[in-house]
Parts: structure tokens; C-alpha cells; sequence
């Protein structure tokens, strides 16, 4: 059965078998594949040589460069740092508005501030710094702990409610949840706080108690008119910013189980630099899109 | 079929079943209520169903000892048939991952229809329900065909065939009800892991059987191939999941390895898997159907024995190329860039043979539709291996990990050659198998063929590009020296071309519905044909000892 024959159309001849109908032609292996086997086992052997390779028993080959990637990167990253060295300076030492009185500073932050916001802050605060239900808005002109300088670049540094050591802490009570207010209550007070910022009109019979129970329940932490405090984080009612929203489900919600935000803390993870160009990202350059 | 088979194998299949059913409801009682007692669910209706249907044709007459005389093609038509099932099961789940990374409200909002679920789904339906069935239903028709011998036995084809089919929709509905062990193309659990890994030896046994019997004195290539890839992806997928369950009565496993052995590990068999079963399985696939349809011998046989050999020694260093830059150490990483170069060379010369076969057929290529289909499948061989090697070399990976180029590198493998290969097998397949004259339209094939092309390149196009540039976007600095772009700049930049690689997958999509309506029709209305010599004979015409069973 073994009968070799040659291919009319190549002249080569066949193995001699046949499986089914199919044959075989004993060609030589073009000499390009030897060369390109060659090429690339040469290639190879060289790159063996230079760098980290073959496993010992209880180390590897090292390689002529002598080079590993963690040290590569570690270089890497100082040559960064050095290329940078020479502003990122002058950010850690000098206030918001010595930077802000800078033009090339400036520039520096409107290059780097969006891609930073972007990665970091846009997944709540929102591309544009807007915000969304229980993320404040960024671009209005009320602040829950400060819009100063120093109350924002704090804000960045410790969070609220984080795991820093320093961070801000605030908290809304329950004060359906705890029993401190029964759900009438609850509902007499939520119409009184809409009333603040002229999102309803009650009548007398309404704002009369719910003014009484606002004194007695809220004005500790949000002042006697309703204004807020900076400095404990509770929201100023009687303007149009609302954080979780001003309709009577979701305030009843707010009174009734309380709200606790939560903002990470960024020192550790973004440098001092990094936080001021965001600081000022927030303060001047996202409201002028605004 | 349940007919054609013997009394003593009706009664082997119920014992099987009848097994197969008490495990299944022994899961379902100790995973009542959670989703592992939903899959005992599942074994014990499957069972159940297939008992009952042996049961009712128990009685039936045998069938003629004269059938041993002809090759098994019963489970060849049901594997071809299961394989355009997953082709469309597959396609329609990776299409809708492909809109819905385009328009992400694209869903329901249930846990079922989320990404992370649905892609797995998509993955293991094309590779191992598509891929997986044409290679068993192939595997089959031409180890009979090139060993002129039956299939060794009736009962073991159908227990691969059918086994295999359980793992599979064990893991497909498995990842949509959240069981999932997160090795990616190993996502199933344990159990289904086992029975896997028992339906395989099975299968690695059958091969050897009918070998053994062969009426030649030489293994066809394709046999070689087709070993490779059996032997080895049983000895893959056993290292890879190695994993000690939680408890016998749940899904949850741990596996054995961890850190960044369990990522060597995971990537040793990932890149094999695309070794072993998308590429030596296919190459046995396109070695018999190619030359076979071309009608001219193979170009050279001293090219497939250095192309084999260097194909399965080289591949098995190269998983490495998938951990460069990660805390797998540098020497792991160089070792894995380099056998994947030399790699090239094998893998290109595989390809320059099937392609040079093709000398003094051209004619054909040019005016049949199914050959074509092989020659652009030997095409694509050689482009995606190319783009293996080059990616696997450390500086280009660091621009093309993680990004879509990956995507469109494996979408230029998985649509240009193993999808575009098993469509131009089957259409050579179905006629030979079904003894038809031919395919029932060959316009229906032209249309499917330009459809596939046209897709698998508007695809891998929309990739090259969103990949590119996303990767451009994220090494991007500002003259100060900080990045350019943040992640979601490079995410909505990505948006055109992930409209446009949706575009690609529905021609493709739509190419495989006309090639399942093309199938349908021809085993329904095709003209019938009588091969008078499609029966396992000695090359000399006469049937012998060896090839047949003792009657």
C-alpha cells in the first residue's frame, strides 16, 4: 500500500500514504523556516544573557544587565518624582492664595486637577462637581463643614466620618427610630423645616408645633433660625441646597432614621500637593464652568 | 439513534442515568433553596428525561449486526447540531454584553443579568459549548474516517457527547445564578470541575480505542492534533482546579493554590487552554477538512512534524506572558516572553502549510464558499498568532494589558479562526454525515461567509483602536508630569468603537443564523446521495479484521 507518488503539479513526492482520500507530500521544510528558527532562538539566547532567566535550585540567573523590575520601577517613580520636584515644592509650601496669585502654579493645577477629580471624586461629587442625592453639591454656594480655604483642604485631609484619627465626625439622629419623637411629630416637624426655605406653606395649626418641636429637637445643632453650623456639619435649612432632598418622604426618612455621610479621608492617599490642586479645583476652577 | 443501539447498551444507559439521577437529587436535597440545589435540579431532569426516553425504546428490536460494518455517525449529528445550538446560545449572550458595554442601561436590574454574569456565560457557551461540541462531533468523524475504523463502541460516544453537554450548561446556568470560582475560562465549581474530568478520561480512552483498531499503518496528523489536545487539557484543567469544597451539600470550594502561584497556575492554564483546546484541537480540524475538500495533498509532511512539535513544546512555557509587570518575578516573565517568540515560528509554519496546500486549488477557493471559510480561518491562524507573539513581548505588553487590544486579539482567534474553521467543517461535514448531495444553498453560504468576514474585521478593527488609544490615553503626562486623563476620559473615548464592535458581532450573529437555517434545511430537503464508499475498508477495498468489531 506504501506506493509514493509525485505531485504532477510541485514534483514532489508524496509519503506514500494515504488516509481517506488525503495524502501527503515530503517536501523539504523551506529554508526560510530555518532561518526564522534561528533568528528567533538566537533572540532569545540574548535575552537569557541580559536579564533574570533560568531558575537555580535556590536562586535564578540574574542576567548581565543586572536589572529586576521592582528596581525598575522604584526608579521609575523617583525620576518622576524629581521631574516634578521642582513645583510640587513650592505647593507644599506656600497657602492656597500665594498659588492662586501664580499663574504657572495655576496652570499646573488646571492640567493635573481634572484627571486627579476625575479618578478620585467625580464617582460621587459627579464630573462636573454637581453632586447627586447624598452626595453634596460642590458648585453651589452652601457648605456643610466651611468653604474657606482651610475648611476645605481639612475636609480633603481627615473625611467625614472616616477612619482618620482627626476625621469629622457628624451625625443626624434618629429621632423617629429612637422614640424621641413619635411619626406625627415626625411629620409636624418635617412641614416646619420645608416651611424655612419656603418649599411649603403650613397653616398655623402646623408651624406653631413644629416650631416648638424645632426648638426643643434641632436648634442645637442647626441654630435657632435654621441656619446650620459650619463647624458640626449640620446643613443650613433655610436655603435651596438639599443633600439627600426637601420633599416630605424623603425629610420624614432623614428625621425619622437619621442620615450619617461618609467621605474618605485623602492624606495617605493623595499627597499635600495633590489635595491642594483639588481644593482649589473645587474653590475656583470647577464653579467657573459652572 | 436509541434504537441503533443494542439491548445491553439501552440497559447500560438507564444504570448510567438511572446513577446520575440519584446524585442529581441527592444535590437537590442538600442545596434545597440555594442555587447548587437548583443544578441537583438540573442532573436529575436531564436524567430523568433521557431515562425515560431510552426506557420507552427499551424493547425495540436489535439493530442489524450489519451496522458494524459502517462508520458511527449518530453522535456526530447530534454533536453537530448541539454545536450551531451554543454557536447561537453563545453569540446571542456576547452580543448582548457587546450593546450593553455600549448602552450599560441595556439590562434588567437583577443580579442574573449583570455583566460580571453575563460574560462568563458568553465566554464558556462559545469556547466550550460551540467549540467544545465541534471538537468532540469533528474529533469523531475523523478519527473514523482517517483510521478507516467504527468508533470503539456505541456507549462511551454518546457518554463524552452527553456528559459533556451536562458541564456545560452546569457552568453556563451556574455563572448566571452567581457560582462562580473566579478563575476565568475555569469558572465552574468543583462538582462540575469532577464530572468533567471523569466524561474526559472517557473520551481520552475512546481515542485511544479506535486508534488501536485502525486499518492503517500510519496516524494521520489530525489524530496527533486531536490527541494533543485531549491529553493535555485533562491534565490542565485537573492543576488548575484542584479545590477543597466547603462542604459536600454546597457549591463554595477553595482552591489549592494561592497567592501568585494560584495566578502562574490560573495562566498556565488559560494560555493553554487557547493552546490546546482553540488551537491544537482546530489545527486536527483544518488538517482533514482542508486538504480533504481542497482534494490535494498535504504540502509538507516534514513541516507538520516540526510544526507539531515545536507547537506543544513551545506553548506550555509561554502562560507567563499574561503576569508581565505583576508580582510574578522577572525571571518567570522572561522566560514566558521568549517561548512565546519562538513560538511564532511553528505556529506560522503550521499556517504556510495548510496555506500552500492550497496550491493548484485556488480555483476552488475562489468559487466554493466552504473552502474559502478554511483558507480565511488559516489566514486569521497566522494573524492572531503573530499578534500573540508580539504582544507577548514585555514593552508592547505594557501599552496592550488591560486594554481592548486583548479583546480584539482573542475576538481575531475566537471569530477568525475556530469560528470561521468550524462553519467551513461543518458545511463539509453535514452532507458527508447526513449522506446529502450537498449543502441545501450555496448562496446561503456566500451570504454567511461575507457576513462572518466582514464582522470578525469590523470587530477586531473597533478593538485595535479603542484598545490602542486607551492605551495611549493612560500613559498620557502633562508637561508638568502629571496624567492627562483620568479613567472615565479614556472610558467615554472607548464609546464609538464599542458601538462599532456591536455592528461587527450582530453580522456575525446574523451569519450563524443563516448558517443554522442553511443546516436545518439541508438534513430536511437536500437531495439524498449514496457514498457508496464512506465505510471503514482497507486502502486494498476489502473490510478488515481490524477495522470492525467481532460480530
Amino acid at each position: 500500500m506504501s506506493v509514493k507518488e509525485r505531485d504532477p503539479l510541485t514534483g514532489h513526492q508524496t509519503t506514500g500514504h494515504e488516509w481517506n482520500g488525503i495524502t501527503e507530500l515530503n517536501t523539504r521544510v523551506p529554508r526560510a523556516i530555518w532561518w526564522f528558527i534561528g533568528i528567533t532562538h538566537v533572540w532569545a539566547l540574548i535575552m537569557w544573557l541580559l536579564l533574570p532567566a533560568w531558575p537555580l535550585i535556590t536562586t535564578y540567573t540574574k542576567g548581565l544587565l543586572g536589572i529586576d523590575q521592582t528596581q525598575l520601577v522604584a526608579a521609575e517613580v523617583e525620576a518622576g518624582d524629581r521631574y516634578r520636584a521642582h513645583w510640587v515644592a513650592r505647593f507644599d509650601a506656600e497657602s492656597l492664595d500665594e498659588i492662586r496669585a501664580d499663574e504657572t502654579l495655576m496652570e499646573i493645577v488646571r492640567g493635573a486637577a481634572p484627571a486627579l477629580w476625575g479618578d478620585n471624586c467625580a464617582v460621587c461629587h459627579a464630573t462636573g462637581g454637581t453632586g447627586g442625592p447624598g452626595f453634596p453639591n460642590l458648585v453651589d454656594a452652601a457648605w456643610i463643614w466651611g468653604g474657606s480655604d482651610e475648611a476645605v483642604l481639612e475636609t480633603l485631609r481627615v473625611g467625614i466620618n472616616s477612619q482618620h484619627p482627626e476625621t469629622r465626625f457628624g451625625q443626624m439622629l434618629a429621632f423617629g427610630e429612637t422614640g424621641i419623637l413619635s411619626r406625627d411629630e415626625v411629620r409636624t416637624v418635617a412641614s416646619y423645616v420645608q416651611s424655612l426655605s419656603g418649599l411649603a406653606d403650613p397653616p398655623a395649626e402646623v408651624v406653631e408645633p413644629g416650631a416648638a418641636l424645632f426648638a426643643e429637637n434641632c436648634t442645637s445643632c442647626h441654630g435657632e433660625s435654621g441656619e446650620g453650623m459650619t463647624e458640626l456639619g449640620a446643613p443650613n435649612l433655610t436655603d435651596d441646597a438639599w443633600i439627600y432632598g426637601g420633599e416630605s418622604a424623603t425629610l420624614f426618612e432623614t428625621i425619622h432614621d437619621g442620615r450619617q455621610g461618609w467621605m474618605p479621608a485623602w492624606e495617605g492617599r493623595l499627597t499635600g500637593a495633590e489635595r491642594k490642586m483639588l481644593a482649589l479645583y473645587v474653590l475656583d476652577i470647577l464653579p467657573e464652568g459652572e | 439513534m436509541i434504537s441503533n443501539l443494542t439491548v445491553e447498551t439501552r440497559q447500560a444507559a438507564l444504570a448510567t442515568l438511572g446513577l446520575c439521577a440519584f446524585v442529581g437529587l441527592l444535590m437537590a436535597v442538600a442545596g434545597a433553596g440555594e442555587a447548587f440545589g437548583a443544578h441537583g435540579a438540573i442532573v436529575l431532569l436531564a436524567s430523568l428525561g433521557l431515562f425515560l426516553a431510552v426506557l420507552r425504546q427499551l424493547d425495540e428490536p436489535e439493530p442489524p449486526v450489519s451496522r458494524l460494518r459502517s462508520y458511527y455517525d449518530d453522535p456526530i449529528k447530534v454533536g453537530i447540531i448541539l454545536a450551531m445550538v451554543w454557536a447561537a446560545v453563545g453569540m446571542f449572550f456576547g452580543l448582548w454584553v457587546a450593546y450593553l458595554l455600549a448602552w450599560p442601561d441595556l439590562t434588567f436590574d437583577t443580579p442574573w443579568a449583570s455583566f460580571g454574569r453575563l460574560r462568563p456565560a458568553h465566554t464558556t457557551a462559545v469556547i466550550f459549548g460551540f467549540g467544545g461540541s465541534a471538537l468532540i462531533a469533528t474529533s469523531f468523524h475523523v478519527m473514523q474516517r482517517t483510521s478507516r475504523a467504527r468508533l470503539a463502541g456505541e456507549f462511551s460516544p454518546w457518554f463524552v457527547l452527553i456528559g459533556y453537554q451536562l458541564f456545560v450548561i452546569l457552568a453556563v446556568t451556574g455563572y448566571l445564578m452567581g457560582i462562580n470560582q473566579s478563575k476565568e475560562y475555569a469558572e465552574a465549581e468543583w462538582y462540575a470541575d469532577i464530572w468533567l474530568v471523569i466524561v474526559w478520561v472517557t473520551y481520552f480512552v475512546l481515542y485511544i480505542r479506535t486508534l488501536a483498531r485502525r486499518n492503517e499503518p500510519h496516524i494521520y496528523v489530525a489524530n496527533w492534533y486531536y490527541m494533543a489536545f485531549i491529553l493535555i487539557v485533562a491534565v490542565l484543567h485537573i492543576f488548575n482546579n484542584i479545590a477543597v469544597p466547603v462542604s459536600w451539600g454546597g457549591s463554595q470550594s477553595y482552591i489549592l493554590w494561592s497567592g501568585v502561584q494560584d495566578a502562574m497556575m490560573q495562566w498556565w492554564y488559560g494560555h493553554n487552554a487557547v493552546a490546546f483546546f482553540l488551537t491544537a484541537g482546530f489545527l486536527g480540524m483544518l488538517y482533514y477538512y482542508l486538504p480533504k475538500r481542497a482534494e490535494r495533498p498535504i504540502y509538507s509532511y516534514r513541516l507538520s512534524i516540526l510544526s507539531f512539535w515545536g507547537i506543544v513544546f513551545f506553548y506550555v512555557w509561554a502562560g507567563s506572558h499574561h503576569l508581565h509587570y505583576t508580582a510574578l518575578p522577572h525571571w518567570v516573565q522572561t522566560l514566558g516572553m521568549t517561548f512565546s517568540v519562538m513560538l511564532l515560528v511553528p505556529s506560522w509554519a503550521t499556517a504556510a502549510n495548510a496555506l500552500l496546500t492550497l496550491n493548484g486549488a485556488w480555483h476552488k477557493v475562489r468559487d466554493d464558499a466552504t473552502l474559502r471559510f478554511m483558507m480565511v480561518a488559516a489566514i486569521f491562524y497566522g494573524l492572531t498568532t503573530f499578534e500573540g507573539s508580539f504582544l507577548a513581548i514585555r514593552g508592547v505588553n505594557a501599552l496592550s494589558h488591560y486594554t481592548d487590544w486583548t479583546v480584539g486579539h482573542v475576538h481575531a482567534g475566537a471569530l477568525g479562526w475556530n469560528a470561521i474553521l468550524i462553519f467551513g467543517a461543518v458545511y463539509a461535514a453535514v452532507p458527508v454525515i447526513w449522506r446529502r448531495e450537498r449543502m441545501w444553498s450555496n448562496r446561503l453560504i456566500e451570504w454567511h461567509f461575507w457576513l462572518a468576514v466582514m464582522g470578525t474585521v469590523v470587530y477586531v478593527f473597533a478593538m485595535w483602536n479603542s484598545g490602542i488609544l486607551q492605551g495611549l490615553m493612560w500613559r498620557t503626562y502633562t508637561d508638568a508630569g502629571t496624567l492627562q486623563y483620568s479613567f472615565i476620559d479614556s472610558l467615554l473615548a472607548m464609546n464609538p468603537y464599542y458601538i462599532a464592535r456591536a455592528v461587527g458581532g450582530t453580522m456575525f450573529f446574523v451569519g450563524t443564523l443563516l448558517g443554522i437555517l442553511n443546516i436545518w434545511m439541508t438534513i430536511r430537503q437536500a437531495p439524498e446521495a449514496h457514498l457508496a464508499v464512506d465505510h471503514p475498508t482497507s486502502p486494498d477495498g476489502e473490510t478488515g479484521e481490524r477495522s470492525v468489531p467481532a460480530e
